[in-house]
């Protein structure tokens, strides 16, 4: 079977240092793929050149087959991916529904129309999307005042408009309570596989990573050490060493700032 | 070769007083992030006090502590203006403080007037540099020479005390990241007041120091304006190398332009910041900003509704009324209310890109001249009927917005303001300069409306529908998905660029869009006084309208919409008396300090307070 998204020998300098080398990996339809590492092992910096918002110094990243390098965040978005902040990225003068609808708005090449009222475009379709993340009821709710849990679940609403094939979800539980870590994961995992799309995701709580990943990637100082299973993952001694035996890890970190 | 180099010695000469001026408008800048609008009038003030010391304070040696004693004596009014002014409104939204500023200009211009009176004054030669050296043949005078030798000196030393010192070190650390500098435990209003001190002071040397060779009049705060704003601009926004290299850029370009092409001089500084900056746009020195940097002060803004069957209501009552005008009001009560009328749609198109699409742009004049000026050029070359060039009006601005608007998009913030007031500016001095085809200061007249729409009521109806039209469309278009994109682009250009949307291409759109309804308002204009003059494009144009925005309220359409009518009823009622800028200057200036929020914003705070309207929940 293909892939959905293949990146070959992707890597990235920044000046001399090599913040990801030469990494290759392959995402399969409906899976969900974790990629982990400790900070500054280059999780986000593959994320941004997977979106198009950095460009790499070399490598490949083909989605079904076509080659993304090069292109704008707005055209990767519009063949079919999509993806969730680390930080959340959210329209604060907007409520919460039509935070959904300008993305259904964009998605139906609607932006430039001065006619309809925006409000009323769409608004059904936007409301399946919140009842699905759970946020039916806080639909005409500020956005500026909804809780940090509640962001997540609506910019994971906003990346669900255009029906895309991968998902692209960096940090999804960064900053939440413990008990709605898991409620988010699970609901993300729900959607993803009952609509069948793949995701990539980038997550420092191992129990959401072993939870729900169906295989893990391991990054450390911009190389891949690691790929499979969760129980390989969880029994490879290099991993290990990085996760917990690893004191020289932030003594090298410390010597090069 | 003689001449060459003796002109050259004149413009290194000319920028010792720019690069003074210049740098302080840089370091007030970079600290406080207040554009100090200002600055030219502490430049005045510095020409006048330093004159008025020379009169009692004589020798080469009362020249030199005048000079000194001008720039301290600046350097406190700079300290009262901080702590009185801009203290009591750090706290509001950005750029807000430029209204404020804006009022200082106003005040200090009826002061000086009160003071030193409306005649230009001559500066008085310096002792011991009065006469010429030869150089190479052709005669430079040796207070050119002296000024030459000097600026360098001025700009080491206060390249040591930025770079060496504890303030200066101080001074870096707050342009960088205030918010940090204050966690660290420095006192930041009084570092504040203190950079506002030196800024003022370098101002006010600008001024006394270039008295032997320009004087001091009562324009020279807005005839500097633009060519510090430049100088800035080019240099990179808080360079000091940057600001001399720039400032002396520009003032030796002046001094050739004068000579080899005496019909560019204004529009040659504008040439050249649009190239430099095309090639960088932060500056010859600058660097690019940090993003995030300008982050939104203040509260997010409310989600905006279409206006409910009772605002509609009222709204239609308000142009009900306004149509039965007429009927009861006198010729000039017609006049006024078109004025009104115009201005609030050239206020409104502001608003739609300033408000919704967060681009603050000081050159929106550009496009409100440029729809009149379009027109009065169609009429008075091509004898084009009024209805086809009152069409064709909001399309040329439009056009012109089209092509400023690619030009300036690649910046933000507010390198992107600098370079719409430079290309404004541009405009300006285009019209101005090019005499036999514009009319230059003489304008265009004779550029009345159809047979039909003669006389004041009909073009009052006229001005009514499309002046109101224009309005309503914009608010509408606010609330289309073209003005939701727009917003979105404000509030998350991340969000917005990952979900499909160029934002950089609505905003250029919204840019074009708003620039044609400026055009509109213009074209309104030309036809109802029959003529169009330069003034149309200046800088005070532009303001006019950022002030009634901010002074409105940012956040509203109507906050423009009310501003712009009390400004223009105001001012109506104010321009009757002697010192009216002196009266206006204090009420903006009041008003910004009672109502950071502007004049709907507050009442509507204080609407909430009371319980007249439901607050928005989650405010505590």
């Amino acid at each position: 079977m293909n892939p959905i998204l293949e990146v070959r020998d992707l890597s990235k300098s920044f000046g001399g240092l090599k913040a990801v080398n030469a990494v290759n990996f392959k995402v399969a339809e409906g899976e969900l793929l974790a990629l982990i590492g400790p900070n500054g092992a280059g999780k986000s910096t593959c994320f941004n050149m997977l979106m198009g918002q950095l460009k790499p110094s070399s490598g490949e990243v083909y989605f079904l087959g076509e080659n993304l390098v090069g292109k704008f965040p707005r055209d990767i978005w519009r063949k079919g991916i999509g993806r969730t902040f680390q930080i959340t990225a959210t329209y604060a003068s907007m409520t919460v529904i039509e935070n959904v609808q300008m993305a259904l708005m964009s998605f139906h090449k609607r932006i430039y129309s001065m006619l309809p009222y925006a409000h009323k475009m769409y608004k059904s379709e936007a409301l399946e999307f919140l009842q699905m993340v759970g946020l039916a009821d806080q639909a005409e709710r500020h956005c500026a005042i909804l809780a940090y849990g509640d962001l997540k679940r609506l910019e994971l609403a906003i990346a669900l408009c255009h029906n895309p094939t991968l998902l692209l979800m960096d940090e999804p539980t960064a900053g939440m309570a413990p008990t709605e870590r898991e409620s988010v994961m699970q609901l993300t995992a729900d959607i993803v596989t009952e609509k069948n799309i793949s995701v990539l995701f980038t997550e420092h709580d191992m129990d959401v990573v072993f939870g729900h990943a169906h295989r893990i990637l391991v990054l450390n100082r911009g190389e891949l050490i690691a790929n499979g299973s969760v129980d390989e993952i969880r029994n490879n001694p290099m991993v290990q060493e990085v996760y917990l035996g690893g004191g020289n890890l932030f003594e090298s970190e410390e010597a090069a700032s | 070769m003689g001449l060459f180099v003796a002109q050259l010695l004149t413009g290194l000469a000319n920028a010792a007083t720019l690069f003074l001026v210049a740098s302080g408008l840089s370091l007030i800048f970079g600290v406080t992030r207040i554009v100090n609008f200002a600055h030219g009038s502490f430049y005045m003030l510095g020409a006048f006090i330093g004159y008025s010391l020379m009169q009692v304070l004589p020798g080469m040696f009362g020249f030199w502590v005048s000079v000194l004693l001008a720039g301290l004596a600046v350097g406190v009014i700079g300290v009262i203006v901080e702590i009185l002014v801009l203290r009591p409104v750090y706290k509001a939204p950005e750029l807000f403080q430029l209204v404020a500023t804006f009022g200082v200009i106003l005040v200090i211009q009826d002061l000086a007037l009160l003071t030193w009176g409306a005649d230009d004054v001559l500066g008085p030669r310096a002792p011991g540099l009065k006469g010429i050296v030869r150089v190479l043949g052709e005669p430079v005078p040796k207070y050119d020479l002296a000024l030459i030798a000097i600026t360098p000196f001025i700009l080491f030393g206060l390249w040591y005390l930025i770079a060496k010192t504890r303030l200066g070190i101080l001074v870096r650390a707050a342009t960088q990241d205030r918010e940090m500098v204050g966690a660290l435990g420095v006192n930041q209003a009084w570092l504040f007041t203190g950079v506002f001190f030196l800024g003022a002071t370098l101002a006010g040397l600008g001024g006394a120091i270039q008295l032997p060779k320009g004087g001091a009049d009562l324009l020279m705060d807005f005839n500097i304006l633009a060519a510090i704003f430049v100088v800035v601009v080019i240099g990179g926004m808080g360079s000091l190398p940057g600001a001399y290299v720039a400032a002396a850029l520009i003032s030796i370009l002046n001094v050739f332009g004068v000579t080899y092409l005496p019909q560019s001089t204004l529009v040659l500084m504008f040439v050249v910041m649009a190239v430099v900056l095309m090639i960088k746009p932060y500056g010859l020195f600058g660097r690019e900003e940090v993003a995030g940097e300008h982050g939104q002060v203040g509260e997010p803004e409310r989600p905006i509704k279409p206006a409910g069957i009772a605002v509609r209501l009222l709204v239609a009552f308000g142009i009900f009324l306004l149509a039965l005008l007429p009927w009861f009001g006198s010729d000039f009560a017609q006049v006024l209310t078109a004025d009104v009328i115009i201005f609030c749609l050239f206020a409104a198109s502001l608003h739609f890109i300033l408000g919704l699409g967060g681009l603050v742009s000081f050159g929106h004049a550009a496009f409100f001249g440029g729809g009149a000026y379009v027109a009065a050029l169609l009429v008075s070359y091509l004898q084009t009927p009024m209805e086809v060039a009152f069409l064709l009006a909001p399309i040329g601005a439009g056009f012109a917005a089209f092509i400023i608007g690619w030009l300036c998009m690649r910046l933000t913030g507010v390198y992107f303001a600098m370079l719409t007031l430079a290309f404004a500016q541009l405009i300006w001095s285009l019209v101005y300069q090019w005499g036999e085809f514009t009319g230059g200061d003489d304008g265009l007249v004779d550029i009345w409306p159809a047979a039909w729409l003669n006389g004041t009521t009909p073009y009052y109806y006229f001005t009514l529908f499309f002046g109101i039209g224009g309005i309503l469309i914009l608010r509408h278009v606010a609330h289309s998905p073209f003005g939701y994109a727009l917003r979105a682009s404000r509030d998350s250009a991340r969000q917005a660029e990952a979900t499909g949307i160029n934002t950089k291409r609505i905003q250029w759109a919204a840019f074009t869009f708003a620039g044609a309804l400026a055009g509109l308002s213009g074209a309104l204009f030309v036809f109802s006084k029959g003529s169009v003059f330069p003034t149309e494009l200046e800088i005070g144009r532009s303001f006019d309208a950022l002030i009634v925005i901010f002074l409105g309220g940012v956040k509203t359409l109507s906050g423009a919409v009310v501003g712009g009518a009390s400004l223009e009823y105001a001012k109506d009622f104010l321009t009757r008396f002697e010192y009216w800028r002196l009266t206006l200057g204090l009420i903006i200036i009041f008003v910004v300090i009672v109502a950071p929020e502007g004049i709907s914003g507050t009442m509507r705070k204080m609407a909430e307070r009371v319980g007249i309207i439901r607050g928005r929940e989650g405010d505590s």
